[in-house]
Order: C-alpha cells, then sequence, then structure tokens
C-alpha cells in the first residue's frame, strides 16, 4: 500500500479491461492490482493479451473499456501515451527493446529526453558532453559491461543491449516497473543479473511486473503470479501457495 | 576479389570514408585527365551547377534519414520558381514578397504530403508520386504553361550574383549545408529524424510524436524544393514550369552516394554534399574532356552502385 490521500490505495488498478484490434477481443474485462514494493509475473499462452495489456498501461494503446487507476488517479485515455507515463512513473521495457540500432548507447538511454544546452545562448542544442557523462553514470550504476556510450546499440550483445533498455527506464526514476520478456534472449549469467535488479527495484519500493515465458525466472522473483489465457484473467495466485505444474495447467487451460 | 576497406568506426563520423575517397580519387584523375579542370573558377563552376541539385539533396537527406521517401522535390522546385514568377513579374508585387509566396506554396504543398503521409497513413512513395503530378500539374497551370521572364532584379541576384568573387547560389548552398548538418547532428529534431528511420517503434514510446515530426519534415522538403526552384530561376531569368523534371532522382542519388541509408537511421548532410559534388565533378570533367553527355549517366549511375556497394562490403563483416 502506498498513501493516498487519506487512505491507502493499490498503485496500479485495473478494472474491467476490453481492448480489440479489428475483430479480434484481445482483452475481455481483465482486472489486475499492484502493491507498491511487490512483483507480479503476468504469464499467459501466446496471444494470451500479455503485452496488449501492458501496453495500454505504459501508454502505447488506448482500452476500448474499463478503466486503469495509478497511484490513486485514473489514467486519462485516450489522452494517456507514453510521454505522459513516463512522467508520472511508468517505466515498461519492450519485448524487443525499442532501441533504435543505428544510434549510440547515450542517445538511446536519453531518447525523447535529451539533455539542451544553449548554443551561443540562442538555440537549443543536444548537450552531448552531458548526456555522454550520465549514460555512463547510469551504465556503471546498473553494472552493465558496455565498452562506451558511443558505440551503436545494434553492434552490442543481447545482454547489452537489454542493459541500455533498462538504464533508459531506471532514467525516469519509475515507481512502477514493467518487463516483457526480459530474460528471454539472455545468457544464464546475464539472466541472473536481471533477477538480481528485479529484486533490488522491489526493495526500494517500486512496483514490478514481469512478462515471461521462463517459469523458474517468474517464481525465483515473483510474489504474485497472474495468468491471462484469452484475455481474461484464469488464475491470481500467491507465488508461494502455488507450483510449475499448476501454473502451466491454468496457461494451456487445462484447469 | 576482397576489397579491403578499413573497419566502420564504432563512433559514427559525420561523412563516410568512402565518399570522400572517391571524391578525392576523381578529383585526381580529372586534374590528369581534364585539361584546364585544376583552377578556382572551374572549381566555382563546379559548386555554382551543383548548387540546385545539392539544395534538393539536403532536403531528400533529412526525409531519407527518416525512413521517407520525397518524389515530389522536382515538381516543387517548379512551384517555387512559377510563384516567384506569378507574383513578383505578373502581379507586380515587391521581390521579398515574391520570394516568400514561393517559399510558403513549397511549404504548404510539402506540409500536404507530410499529413497524407502521417496522418492518413498512405505510404510516403504513393503521396509523393501523386504530388509529382499534382505539382507538376499546378505549376503549368499557375504559369499558363509557358516560362515567366523578367525576374526582379533582387531576385535574379540570388542566381547571378556575386559575393566576394563567389557566386551568390554557393554561398547559399555551402551555408545551408553548414546549417542544416548543425541542425541533423545537435538537435532534438535532427535526432528524431534519425531515430524514427531507425525504428518508428523506439521514437513512439519513448513519447516522441512521430506525426507532427514527420510533417514538420515534409514541410521542410517543400520548402527547400521551393528555394531550389527560386535559385534555378533566377539563374536562368526565367521561372519556368517544365523546370527541375526527374531532379529528384539526381538528388536522391547524391544523397546516397554521400553515405545517407536509403531505409533510413543514417544521414549526413556534409556527405550529401560530396555526394552532390562527386555527381558535378564527374559531370565537369567529362565535359572538359569532351566525352559525350550519354556516358556521363552511364558514369554517374555506375558512381552509384559503387558506393552503396563499398557500404554494404563494410557493412557485411564482423563489428
Amino acid at each position: 500500500m502506498i498513501q493516498g490521500r487519506g487512505w491507502d490505495v493499490s498503485l496500479l488498478e485495473i478494472r474491467n479491461l476490453t481492448k480489440r484490434f479489428g475483430a479480434v477481443e484481445v482483452l475481455r474485462g481483465v482486472n489486475l492490482t499492484l502493491e507498491a514494493g511487490s512483483v507480479v509475473g503476468l504469464l499467459g499462452d501466446n496471444g494470451a493479451g500479455k503485452s496488449t495489456l501492458m501496453k495500454i498501461v505504459s501508454g502505447v494503446y488506448s482500452p476500448d473499456g474499463g478503466e486503469v487507476w495509478f497511484a490513486g488517479k485514473p489514467l486519462a485515455y485516450p489522452q494517456h501515451n507514453p510521454r505522459e507515463a513516463r512522467r508520472l512513473g511508468i517505466a515498461m521495457i519492450y519485448q524487443d527493446l525499442a532501441l533504435a540500432r543505428q544510434q549510440d548507447v547515450a542517445s538511446n538511454i536519453f531518447l525523447g529526453q535529451e539533455p539542451l544546452c544553449r548554443w551561443l545562448g540562442l538555440w537549443p542544442v543536444i548537450d552531448q558532453a552531458r548526456m555522454q557523462r550520465e549514460a555512463e553514470q547510469v551504465i556503471e550504476r546498473l553494472g552493465a559491461r558496455i565498452p562506451s556510450v558511443r558505440h551503436p546499440v545494434g553492434q552490442l550483445s543481447g545482454g547489452q543491449q537489454q542493459s541500455v533498455a533498462i538504464a533508459r527506464a531506471l532514467t525516469s526514476s519509475p515507481k512502477l516497473f514493467i518487463m516483457d520478456e526480459p530474460t528471454a534472449a539472455l545468457a544464464v549469467r546475464e539472466v541472473e543479473h536481471v533477477l538480481e535488479l528485479i529484486r533490488e527495484l522491489k526493495r526500494q519500493g517500486i512496483g514490478v511486473i514481469l512478462i515471461s515465458h521462463r517459469l523458474p525466472d517468474v517464481f525465483a522473483v515473483c510474489d504474485r503470479i497472474v495468468v491471462l489465457r484469452q484475455g481474461v484473467v484464469v488464475a491470481d495466485l500467491p507465488a508461494a501457495q502455488t507450483n510449475m505444474s499448476e501454473v502451466v495447467g491454468y496457461i494451456v487451460g487445462a484447469h | 576479389m576482397r576489397i579491403q576497406l578499413p573497419y566502420r568506426t564504432p563512433h559514427t563520423p559525420a561523412v563516410r570514408l568512402e565518399s570522400f575517397l572517391v571524391l578525392l580519387g576523381l578529383s585526381l584523375a580529372m586534374a590528369v585527365l581534364a585539361p584546364g579542370f585544376l583552377s578556382i573558377n572551374n572549381f566555382l563552376n563546379i559548386l555554382l551547377a551543383t548548387a540546385v541539385i545539392g539544395v534538393l539533396a539536403i532536403a531528400a537527406t533529412f526525409v531519407l534519414s527518416s525512413a521517407g521517401l520525397d518524389l515530389s522535390l522536382g515538381s516543387l522546385l517548379a512551384v517555387g520558381g512559377v510563384v516567384v514568377g506569378v507574383l513578383g513579374v505578373n502581379l507586380g508585387l515587391p521581390w521579398w514578397v515574391a520570394l516568400a509566396g514561393g517559399l510558403a506554396a513549397g511549404v504548404l504543398l510539402g506540409g500536404v504530403n507530410g499529413y497524407l503521409i502521417a496522418r492518413a497513413g498512405i505510404p510516403a512513395f504513393i503521396v509523393t508520386l501523386g504530388m509529382l503530378s499534382v505539382g507538376r500539374g499546378l505549376s503549368l497551370l499557375i504559369a499558363d504553361g509557358k516560362p515567366i521572364y523578367g525576374l526582379p532584379p533582387a531576385i535574379t541576384f540570388l542566381g547571378q550574383g556575386r559575393f566576394l568573387e563567389v557566386p551568390v547560389p554557393v554561398w547559399i548552398l555551402l551555408s545551408l549545408t553548414l546549417v542544416f548538418h548543425l541542425i541533423l547532428t545537435r538537435t532534438r529534431f535532427g535526432r528524431y529524424t534519425l531515430v524514427i528511420g531507425d525504428n518508428e517503434m523506439a521514437a513512439r514510446v519513448t513519447g516522441i510524436d512521430v506525426a507532427a515530426h514527420k510533417i514538420r519534415l515534409y514541410m521542410l522538403s517543400g520548402g527547400l524544393a521551393a528555394l531550389a526552384g527560386v535559385l534555378f530561376a533566377a539563374r536562368v531569368n526565367a521561372a519556368d514550369p517544365t523546370a527541375g523534371i526527374s531532379y529528384e532522382l539526381s538528388a536522391i542519388t547524391a544523397t546516397v552516394i554521400g553515405g545517407t541509408n536509403l531505409f533510413g537511421g543514417r544521414g549526413t548532410v556534409v556527405g550529401t554534399l560530396i555526394g552532390a559534388l562527386i555527381m558535378g565533378i564527374l559531370q565537369n570533367g567529362l565535359n572538359l574532356m569532351a566525352i559525350p553527355a550519354f556516358y556521363q549517366q552511364v558514369a554517374i549511375g555506375s558512381v552509384l552502385v559503387l558506393a552503396v556497394w563499398l557500404d554494404r562490403i563494410r557493412d557485411r563483416r564482423p563489428a
């Protein structure tokens, strides 16, 4: 619980959310709550609606029906957009990372919020020196190994690219951190790094939603497990009171 | 056969090495082969002959960097020139009103391109192919199908005048190159142009207003095309509604030779100037050697393919 005006409210509360793309009903009345400092694993088969649900929260899509409350206030769709989400403290790492691969690491980390200075006191230009300095600091805080913040992102390894995406999400000091398949393309050592990051975010009181197909990762860090199937929540369980085979049952529809 | 080039440096340079080497090699070859190539006067001639295509190519650099395409550059060039002619000659308005009107016409039609691409979601190829025809038709309609002669002296100065012995169009080309180089490399406008061309989703999820940015890009492109049209009309002292046919292809050629990625994400205005100069030097040198113009077309087409090929070879090697 975080302190709202006089009473306790959840960090994120999704109420009866619906979304369709053309004839396809992707979300059919989804309910989900998340408290600050807790980690929820969002599971489901391909096409269950996990990414769509999270992209509505992060402002990429607008819902057709239902509400999303964040820190005690409703998100104002359809004006809600990624810039507004970031301002409110919602950060998301996308499955394809959403990086500009021909641009360098520093540009990607500060994309959309480049520090400016005035050239000859008149014209606003990007403060390259400051951007690179701060990018180096963020990368160092993350403990990521990246040859140089001036390296084009496309030339880095999968794990390094993941670090850049995480670094970008962290620059906005988020209250809610959404990760869509963050460990799918990583080596074992890098996976452990991401899981440790999630634990650290939890310690700092940040709410985390982890979308993943890798159940061991989910059980390693999550407090609760929510399973989506065909656009509805079919299970919402404390991680300590369930096991992998039960969760798999919910995902494939055996329950 | 294996061609050895240095590895691409991780830090993207302002100008691609290949285009600079091609420019240098070509200049050396022409200096040896073409009589009268090596003189300041001839060099200024090349720059002067490059000015119109060079200005168009700056527009093409921005649009291609954003993974867009503007096929209407040549037609909007004609619109810009003709509107200046009608306002300045037929209506007898002051030269600066005529100039502003011509540029505004280009910005407006470019804005129509941008709106249809960004808001209506029609592919840039289709929209600007349509504008290629609409713009040409409009300029013929406005000018009643024939050139308008006798432009105001202040306008012809832009095409024929000299400042410190250097032709005014050369000053304009060089200063625009500098300004737009700084815009592309140092400002948010330039950075977002490249990012949209690189990965539009990355731009979207970080809160960049992609549609508004695209509309501004095509307005810029139309405005620069109209300015090129003013320079062209001023130089030949006639606003010709048939001016600039197929110039968009030369502009795109210069841009790609200069190292801008045809599919977006990487662009260089200085490289584009070099690309335009490579084409200008080829033309000039072959002229001086009295080689028929048909060979020039073969040569320019070959240089285009060669430049992109060299680029590919470097990109394919392990990073």
